[in-house]
């Protein structure tokens, strides 16, 4: 792409602020370069998903000293949200970019991080590779199964272990959720099931809907899901007087009555970490990943549908994956007959990302 | 001598007259209204308690304030030129079509996946690209033109057909795109193969605008010669009056109809084209951006004139980049320019009926009248 006179002028200017932010401390000791964070999001801030699980975590940044956040909701992922970025970084001064959905980042995240070598940018998701992405850009990824095996065990001794899972696409991620939330409830109880039925999308509140209905009438005790907002599903099946667990955010106002707990990221620990780095004129790191034995995941706290056995047992999860017990260990087998973990992998493992298979006790189809 | 008097002796001179009082009230009754839709949304953030002036002035600011702003608005404005004119054309054949969404995805689709074998045999960029491109013209027009063909031979309601048409397409694109062309990489967000940086097509020199604002320019000038200089123009036109005189002067109307979608659905098959090869280099789910639908707008606002689409574009490019900032300054949440673009469309449309209404864009009375 050639540069062109607008991006040689905002070049230098981005330099020159950098240099000047760089002279600071000569100034004023102990100074800190002022921290300014622009967050896109690809729906609503308050969609009871993946948007307000970010959006909950830049209030508590709103908070520090030294840190200005500005935001943007509903930006597609398209040209738009290189444009939105821009201009954060040309209008607002941003020095950190934190881009919150999948497909911001190819190739819109790449190529402004080229463009800007002054500003940091990070990505949600595990896309950043070492070797032909610019040293300015970076991933951030917590595994949520590892909150989702929780809410296995909590949802597996809060009924007699049937389960049902709305998904949206059958993708490594959304696979790992389910298989983690049989093995949850699994470990609490070895007759557990969890039947599943993909939506085909994201978002998509009516076929959402319909699939919870469905489940429900096939008898499932327990709903929950990997969709972008779960409002729909939480909502339904609190309805139909289904007890549910939650994903990416709390959804515990929806269920009054059977609410259980949720699968929830806690992004701050990540974004305060970078908000240091910057303040403090370090380098950020280019890859985290991360679970609750790095502090980036909870549980929503226990709502009215969690028996107090249910919580105890939880509870115990929790500190057992604070302490990194692996959740995947052999010997396991699909659902179609085939040895798919025939050892104990490391919950960080690689192996475990290109996963495309559900396990023996899940009902449900990837193709 | 009387003003009548004149008026009567030198006929081209009252013409030109008329001409120019018609040009000036279609320029007028807009302006009047944008302003009136400014001091209605200025009512509403009045009652949230937000200062009217900091708004439009972050308009002004993210919309045309700097260098940097215009070329966000030129380059937001780029592919809703080209769906607007996919509205528009067949709107003077008096077609409600509303399916460039689905023309737009196929076409980006059939670009990408025609673009997959001419990358693996390394075919240069320059016969590449164009092919590409012909394959979403293509794509788009045999989408669009179907919708004419249901329309005249089948009776089927063309505004019906081609929105569910545009649900088709996407699930086509979803099926290929999740299925036999998915690029093995792409294991979290499926996509087709990427055609690689030297193939795409880049920006306008000197700028940080997409080549498709170029050639939605091009085509919006020359659709606009088509449609009102020449025989085929005329003929679509009187067909949109009435169809059925047209019909019984010979004119061949069903070929018209088709026509005029397929020339619809190829302007919004090219700004597919444009999305993947000059925005994200492979086709995949974010070609469903809602461009399809926004160029209804634009197109309602231009009042279907394939130039005027240019700048209602370029006003809608302005007002999404500045959405932005005023959810970044003023905190309001991303509906608000969604609510000030709605304000603009009802009052644009209630402006309608005052065409013919001023006097002062009248035409004198000329006394010989009686």
């Amino acid at each position: 792409m050639p540069i062109n006179p607008m991006s040689r002028r905002s070049l230098l200017k981005a330099g020159v602020a950098g240099f000047a932010a760089s002279a600071l401390p000569f100034r004023l000791a102990r100074a800190e370069t002022p921290v300014i964070i622009g967050a896109v999001y690809v729906g609503p801030k308050d969609d009871f998903g993946w948007n307000q699980a970010h959006a909950v975590s830049m209030e508590v940044l709103k908070k520090l000293p030294n840190v200005t956040v500005v935001e943007e909701e509903n930006v597609p992922e398209t040209d738009a949200v290189s444009q939105s970025m821009e201009s954060m970084i040309n209008l607002d001064g941003a020095n950190l970019i934190l881009a919150t959905s999948f497909g911001y980042y190819k190739p819109f995240v790449v190529d402004l991080a080229k463009k800007y070598p002054n500003v940091e940018f990070r990505h949600a998701a595990p896309l950043w590779n070492k070797d032909t992405d610019p040293k300015n850009a970076g991933s951030y990824f917590p595994y949520l199964n590892q909150a989702h095996y929780v809410d296995g065990v909590a949802a597996g001794m809060s009924s007699s272990g049937k389960i049902g899972f709305v998904a949206a696409k059958p993708i490594p991620s959304v696979l790992s959720n389910i298989n983690s939330v049989l093995l949850g409830a699994r470990s609490v109880n070895p007759d557990a099931t969890v039947q599943v039925i993909f939506t085909g999308e994201w978002s998509l509140p009516v076929r959402e809907a319909e699939a919870t209905n469905a489940l429900v009438d096939a008898g499932v005790e327990v709903i929950t899901c990997h969709v972008d907002s779960p409002k729909v599903v939480i909502e339904t099946a609190e309805g139909r007087g289904v007890k549910t667990c939650g994903h990416n955010a709390s959804q515990a106002p929806l269920a009054p009555k059977g609410f259980i707990t949720g699968a929830e990221y806690k992004w701050e620990t990540i974004y305060k970490s970078y908000a240091d780095n910057i303040a403090a004129g370090e380098p950020l790191p280019n890859f985290i990943v991360g679970g609750y034995d790095t502090d980036m995941l909870r549980n929503t706290p226990y709502g009215a549908g969690a028996t107090p056995e249910a919580v105890k047992a939880a509870d115990e999860a929790i500190a057992a994956l604070q302490g990194g017990m692996p959740i995947y260990k052999g010997m396991l087998k699909d659902n179609q007959g085939n040895v798919v973990v025939d050892k104990e992998y490391d919950n960080y493992d690689p192996y475990l990302d290109g996963m495309n298979w559900l396990l023996e006790g899940v009902q449900g189809s990837i193709t | 001598m009387t003003i009548e008097a004149v008026a009567v002796s030198k006929p081209s001179a009252g013409i030109v007259n008329v001409k120019t009082l018609k040009i000036a009230e279609a320029f007028a009754i807009p302006i009047l209204a944008l302003i009136a839709s400014g001091v209605i949304f200025s009512i509403f953030l009045f009652v949230l308690g937000k200062s009217p002036v900091q708004f439009f002035s972050l308009i002004w600011k993210g919309g045309f304030g700097s260098g940097f702003s215009i070329q966000q608005s030129l380059q937001r404005s780029a592919p809703l030129i080209l769906t607007g004119l996919a509205f528009a054309v067949p709107a003077q054949i008096g077609l409600t079509i509303i399916g460039a969404e689905g023309a737009l995805v196929l076409g980006g689709f059939a670009a990408a996946a025609i673009a997959i074998p001419l990358v693996t045999v390394a075919i240069p960029p320059f016969l590449t690209l164009p092919l590409m491109a012909l394959a979403a013209i293509i794509a788009g027009g045999f989408w669009i033109g179907l919708t004419g063909w249901l329309k005249h031979y089948r009776g089927v309601n063309e505004t019906i057909a081609s929105l569910l048409l545009s649900y088709i397409a996407i699930a086509i694109m979803n099926f290929f795109v999740e299925g036999a062309l998915r690029d093995p990489a792409s294991a979290n967000k499926p996509s087709t193969m990427p055609i690689g940086d030297s193939y795409m097509i880049g920006t306008m020199p000197g700028t940080n605008v997409q080549w498709g604002f170029a050639a939605g320019i091009a085509l919006a000038i020359l659709l606009q010669i088509l449609m009102t200089r020449t025989t085929f123009g005329f003929a679509a036109r009187m067909t949109g009056g009435n169809a059925r005189a047209a019909q019984a002067q010979g004119l061949p109307v069903g070929f018209l109809v088709v026509a005029c979608c397929a020339i619809a659905g190829a302007c919004a098959g090219l700004a597919g084209f444009f999305e993947v090869a000059a925005i994200h280099g492979q086709a995949n789910a974010s070609l469903v951006a809602g461009y399809g639908f926004t160029g209804i707008l634009v197109a309602f606002l231009a009042r279907q004139n394939p130039v005027a689409v240019i700048p209602v574009a370029i006003l809608f490019g302005a007002i999404d980049a500045a959405g932005g900032l005023i959810q970044r300054r003023m905190g309001m949440p991303d509906a608000t320019v969604l609510v000030l673009q709605g304000i603009i469309f009802v009052v644009l449309l209630t402006s309608d009926t005052l065409y013919g209404r001023f006097a002062i864009f009248q035409p004198k009375a000329t006394g010989d009248r009686t």
